[in-house]
């Protein structure tokens, strides 16, 4: 290769190592600000702050969605298998919304350390299968007697 | 077949709108691009050749001798 | 090895070439894109958990997927531009800057799209969907960029250290889902690993994918040869394939 073109090429890398350096720094910085959740092990270690819009996510825990029979208010707890945060929200579900399905909420928490809602999102996972091969699934985890893991149980859709 | 019949096909269980909103937007889209990019290819060809064509007729006329003067006409591109 | 990559600087070489694949290009993605497409929408199995509304993934993965790779492509191209002074390369980087706004235009519309019905929201200021969008205000500022110079090889140096800073977005696309938490999931296809989703719904998926991959082939060609066409149109060899028809 040419002497002047080996040369264009260092400084041309090297500007980019430098620029990548820059870049991994100020994102590993800001960090906390580009997840877009606080998840409930955090929550309650009290990383989040209170009285502050902040979202939290996590999965549904099984069994613990309480509907308000007068109301659109629904209480459940999101839970990363490791900790677990009671969530209250009054409004629409998303169709995606089940237990043991990823979810989203906006809105703040109070110092009881429950999380009021005002926006709940679904978030699904990068798993996709029909929906016998779901049945099957759920058959099969259900005769061995143990709960399958959480991504792969079909909500009631 | 996924699905058991065309009306089912087009409402998607309710998620029609969505679905076919995307794809109409891509294929729209795309084909907007194609043929956009086509057509600039086939101007551009186009404007070459008549710069080309009139070049030519240029160095013709240049090659002749000029008369003088003559009344014959000129033979100038129109376009 | 090095003067094979000089002839394919050769832009005389490139349009003869690139004429000959053209044809094949367009009807292999064409044909590809529409298996991948009608088989997606019609024959694939819904999903368990979205029902009907995830067969946007058909239109949606290729053009992001795409998005990226033709940025990576014009990152390479700057490079040699830089480099190497390639006329070449900076013809490509024009050439397709383009096509790639387009797509990540799809990519983030599709995924709005998609993302109201499953998520619950259109929008939301997640890594992965703001890097997204940064990636299209980066090919808007590449067009814009060369747009404004006038002087061509200022041009071609000015866009090709833009690209060039702009491709540390690329790994932030693509890792944001692992780094950070998101609202968006993590990839479905990864190299090492099986897709999380059955043969009936990846091989369309794959298909289309190929098929897109095809046609920006074709599209990246019939621009580049405009491009060049125009550049050079005061040499012999362009009046001679423009009179004898060749083009």
């Amino acid at each position: 290769m040419h002497p002047i073109r080996k040369k264009r090429l260092t400084i041309v890398l090297f500007l980019l190592a430098g620029l990548s350096i820059a870049v991994a720094l100020t994102t590993y910085a800001l960090r906390q600000n580009i997840n877009l959740f606080y998840d409930p092990t955090q929550i309650s270690a009290g990383e989040a702050p209170m009285d502050v819009r902040i979202r939290a996510g996590g999965m549904v825990e099984a069994g613990t969605v309480v509907r308000d029979p007068d109301s659109l208010k629904v209480v459940f707890h999101v839970t990363d298998y490791n900790a677990s945060v009671p969530v209250e929200y009054v409004g629409i579900l998303p169709d995606l919304f089940a237990e043991g399905q990823g979810i989203v909420a906006m809105g703040r928490l109070n110092n009881e350390g429950r999380f009021v809602a005002d926006q709940v999102l679904a978030k699904h996972d990068e798993n996709y299968m029909p929906p016998e091969v779901a049945d099957a699934l759920e058959k099969a985890s259900k005769n061995e007697g143990s709960s399958m893991p959480a991504s792969a149980q079909p909500a009631s859709y | 077949m996924a699905f058991d019949s065309f009306s089912a096909f087009i409402a998607m269980e309710g998620h029609g709108p969505y679905v076919w909103a995307c794809y109409a937007v891509f294929f729209v889209l795309m084909l907007l691009m194609m043929i956009g990019s086509v057509r600039s290819r086939k101007a551009i060809v186009e404007s070459c050749r008549r710069g080309y064509e009139f070049q030519a007729d240029k160095s013709k006329v240049a090659a002749s001798p000029p008369p003088s003067a003559s009344f014959a006409r000129v033979n100038v591109s129109q376009d | 090895m090095w003067q094979f990559f000089h002839k394919l600087g050769s832009p005389k070489w490139f349009f003869g070439i690139s004429t000959r694949f053209m044809p094949w290009l367009l009807a292999g993605g064409v044909i590809l894109l529409m298996a991948g497409v009608v088989w997606g929408l019609a024959f694939a199995p819904e999903d368990y958990l979205q029902g009907n509304s995830y067969r946007i993934i058909f239109i949606h993965v290729p053009t992001a997927f795409m998005a990226q790779s033709v940025y990576i492509m014009m990152a390479s191209a700057a490079l040699v531009t830089l480099v190497w002074r390639m006329k070449l390369a900076d013809v490509f980087v024009k050439a397709v800057a383009p096509v790639g706004l387009v797509l990540t235009f799809l990519a983030l519309f599709t995924g709005a799209v998609w993302g109201k019905p499953t998520w619950g929201t259109w929008w939301i200021w997640d890594a992965r969907l703001t890097s997204m969008l940064i990636l299209m205000f980066l090919y808007g500022g590449v067009i814009a960029l060369d747009r404004a110079i006038n002087d061509e090889k200022s041009a071609a140096r000015a866009v090709a250290v833009l690209v060039l800073v702009g491709v540390v977005n690329i790994p932030i696309i693509k890792y944001s889902v692992e780094w950070w938490n998101t609202l968006h999931q993590p990839a479905t296809f990864k190299l090492t690993e099986k897709p999380s989703m059955p043969a009936e719904m990846w091989v369309p998926l794959l298909l289309s994918v190929l098929g897109l991959y095809l046609i920006f082939g074709w599209l990246a060609c019939v621009r580049m040869q405009t491009e060049i066409l125009s550049r050079e149109q005061r040499t012999r060899w362009v009046r001679e394939f423009v009179m004898k028809g060749r083009v």
